[in-house]
C-alpha cells in the first residue's frame, strides 16, 4: 500500500472540506472494496477520508411507504431488517459474514461494480439516492462499468426505497467470491412489474422487454417471449456473454416463480 | 497517527502509520500472533477478530477505523487450562490439522453461534463461507461448531 493521510471527520461538512483540500482524496466506508484496491496499488490517493465517524449516515428508517437506508449502513444490518424482505434477502447473500459486517450500501452503489448485488434492487425498486448535493433517481444513477452519476467529492447520504407490493431476488453466485455472475430483482408495484438485472452488463439495467410481457400476465412463462440482446454482455473466465444471457432468463424465472 | 484501542480488555495507545492495517498492529505492535494473515486479500478469514462485537477480517480494516474500538483476538477468549467451548470442541472433534485457519475459524464460529439460534449443518457451512481451510475438508470443523453450539447455549 502506498502512503496516504487518513482522516476520520465527524460531520459531512468536515468530510467535504477535507476532500476539497486534498490533492487526490477518496472516501472510505466499509473498505471492503477500497482497501484491497489500495493493497494492490491500483489506487494511490493522497488522502483517505473515512465516513465511518459520521453517525448520521448509519441506520434504517421506516417512513411508511418508503424506507431510508443510511449510506454507512452495513450489509448485515439490512440483512436483519424486515421492511422490504427481498432487500434483506439480497443483503444476506452478499459475500460472507465478515464482508457483510463491514461493507455498506453507499460504498457498494458508489462503486458500481458490474457484479454487485444492490444495484439490481436500486434499478428495480422505485428508489432515490440522496447525496450531499441532490437527489438522484435510482434509474439514473448507474452510468457504466464502475461509473455513476456522482460528481467529484459528492457523498451519498442515504438510499430511499419505495416498498413494493412484493419482490424477490434470484442470484447465481460465483462459487468463490459470491459476487453475482447474474442477479435478477423482480418487484411488483401494484399492477406494474419492474425487473432489475445485475452481473450481466457493464452496470445494472432494467429488462423492459420482460416488464412489458409481464404486464399481460405475471407468470414465468412470459420469460421465453421477452427479447434480450446478450451481444454486449460481460464475458470473462466465469461465464461467456451467451451463458450470462441464459442465466438472466433462468434467474428471472426463479424470481417470478417464487412470487406466485 | 495516534490511536487507542482496547484489545482483549486492555487499553492500548499506539502511534501507527496512517496506512497501517489492524492485522499488522495486532501482530507486530502487540505481539498477538495468533491472528494469522493467510491471503491478505479478504478471502481466507485466517485474520478474523471481533471488533465491537462483530467478526471482521482484520487484514481489511485500517488501524484508524479501529480507533476507539474493542477488539478481541484468539488470545482473548480462553487459555490452555480453560479453553473456550469452541476451542475445546475443535480439539475434541479433530477440527484442525496444520492449524493455520483455526484462529479465524474459531473467532468466526463464536460470532456465528452467538448471533444465531439453532444452527443446523447447512447454517454452519453458510456462516463459515468466508473462512477457508486447506487441510480438513471442513467436515470436522462443522461437527465441532455444532457441538460447541450446544455447550455455549447450555452454559
Ligand atoms: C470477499 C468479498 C466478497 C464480496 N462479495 C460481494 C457480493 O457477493 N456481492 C456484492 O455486491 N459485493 C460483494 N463484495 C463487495 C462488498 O459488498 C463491498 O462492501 C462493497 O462493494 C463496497 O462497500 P464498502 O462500504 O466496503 O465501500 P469502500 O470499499 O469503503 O468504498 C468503495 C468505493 O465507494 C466510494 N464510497 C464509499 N462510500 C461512499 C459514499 N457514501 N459516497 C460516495 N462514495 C462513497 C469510495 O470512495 C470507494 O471508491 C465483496 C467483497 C469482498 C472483499
Ligand atoms: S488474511 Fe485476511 S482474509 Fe485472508
Ligand atoms: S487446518 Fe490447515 S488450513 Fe485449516
Amino acid at each position: 500500500m502506498y502512503q496516504f493521510n487518513y482522516h476520520r471527520p465527524a460531520t459531512l461538512d468536515e468530510a467535504a472540506s477535507l476532500m476539497a483540500g486534498a490533492d487526490d482524496g477518496t472516501y472510505l466506508s466499509g473498505g471492503m472494496t477500497l482497501i484491497p484496491t489500495l493493497k494492490q496499488r491500483l489506487a494511490a490517493p493522497s488522502d483517505v477520508i473515512d465516513l465511518g465517524g459520521i453517525g448520521a449516515l448509519s441506520g434504517i428508517t421506516d417512513n411508511g411507504n418508503t424506507i431510508s437506508v443510511g449510506a454507512m449502513t452495513r450489509h448485515a444490518e439490512v440483512a436483519a431488517s424486515n421492511a422490504i424482505p427481498a432487500l434483506a434477502a439480497l443483503a444476506g447473500q452478499i459475500g460472507d459474514a465478515h464482508v457483510r459486517n463491514r461493507g455498506t450500501i453507499g460504498g457498494s452503489i458508489a462503486n458500481s461494480d458490474p457484479a454487485a448485488d444492490y444495484p439490481a434492487a436500486v434499478v428495480a425498486l422505485d428508489s432515490t439516492i440522496h447525496t450531499t448535493k441532490r437527489s438522484i433517481h435510482g434509474g439514473e444513477f448507474f452510468k457504466g462499468l464502475f461509473e455513476t452519476a456522482l460528481d467529484e467529492g459528492e457523498i451519498i447520504t442515504s438510499v430511499e426505497f419505495t416498498k413494493p407490493t412484493s419482490a424477490a431476488y434470484a442470484k447465481f453466485p460465483n462459487p468463490a467470491s459470491r459476487y453475482a455472475v447474474v442477479g435478477v430483482f423482480v418487484a411488483r408495484c401494484g399492477d406494474a412489474t419492474c425487473v432489475g438485472v445485475t452481473g450481466a452488463g457493464p452496470c445494472a439495467f432494467r429488462w423492459s422487454e420482460l416488464e412489458a410481457e409481464l404486464a399481460s400476465g405475471f407468470s414465468a412463462s412470459a420469460v421465453p417471449n421477452a427479447a434480450l440482446d446478450h451481444s454486449e454482455f460481460n464475458a470473462d473466465i466465469h461465464a461467456s456473454a451467451e451463458f450470462r444471457g441464459n442465466l438472466v432468463r433462468v434467474m428471472a424465472e426463479r424470481a417470478i416463480a417464487s412470487l406466485i | 497517527m495516534e490511536i487507542s484501542i482496547t484489545v482483549n480488555g486492555r487499553s492500548e495507545a499506539l502511534d501507527v502509520p496512517d496506512n497501517a492495517l489492524l492485522a499488522d498492529v495486532l501482530r507486530e505492535r502487540l505481539g498477538l500472533t495468533g491472528t494469522h494473515v493467510g491471503c491478505d486479500t479478504s478471502q481466507c478469514g485466517a485474520c478474523v477478530v471481533h471488533m465491537d462485537g462483530a467478526a471482521v477480517k482484520s487484514c481489511t480494516v485500517l488501524a484508524g477505523q479501529a480507533n476507539g474500538a474493542e477488539v478481541t483476538t484468539i488470545e482473548g477468549i480462553g487459555n490452555p487450562d480453560n479453553l473456550h467451548p469452541m476451542q475445546a470442541a475443535f480439539r475434541e472433534n479433530h477440527a484442525l490439522q496444520c492449524g493455520f485457519c483455526t484462529p479465524g475459524m474459531i473467532m468466526s464460529a463464536i460470532d456465528l453461534v452467538q448471533k444465531s439460534d439453532g444452527l443446523d449443518e447447512q447454517g454452519v457451512r453458510d456462516g463459515l463461507e468466508g473462512n477457508l481451510c486447506r487441510c480438513t475438508g471442513y467436515h470436522n470443523i462443522v461437527k465441532a461448531v455444532l457441538a460447541a453450539q450446544d455447550d455455549m447455549k447450555s452454559a
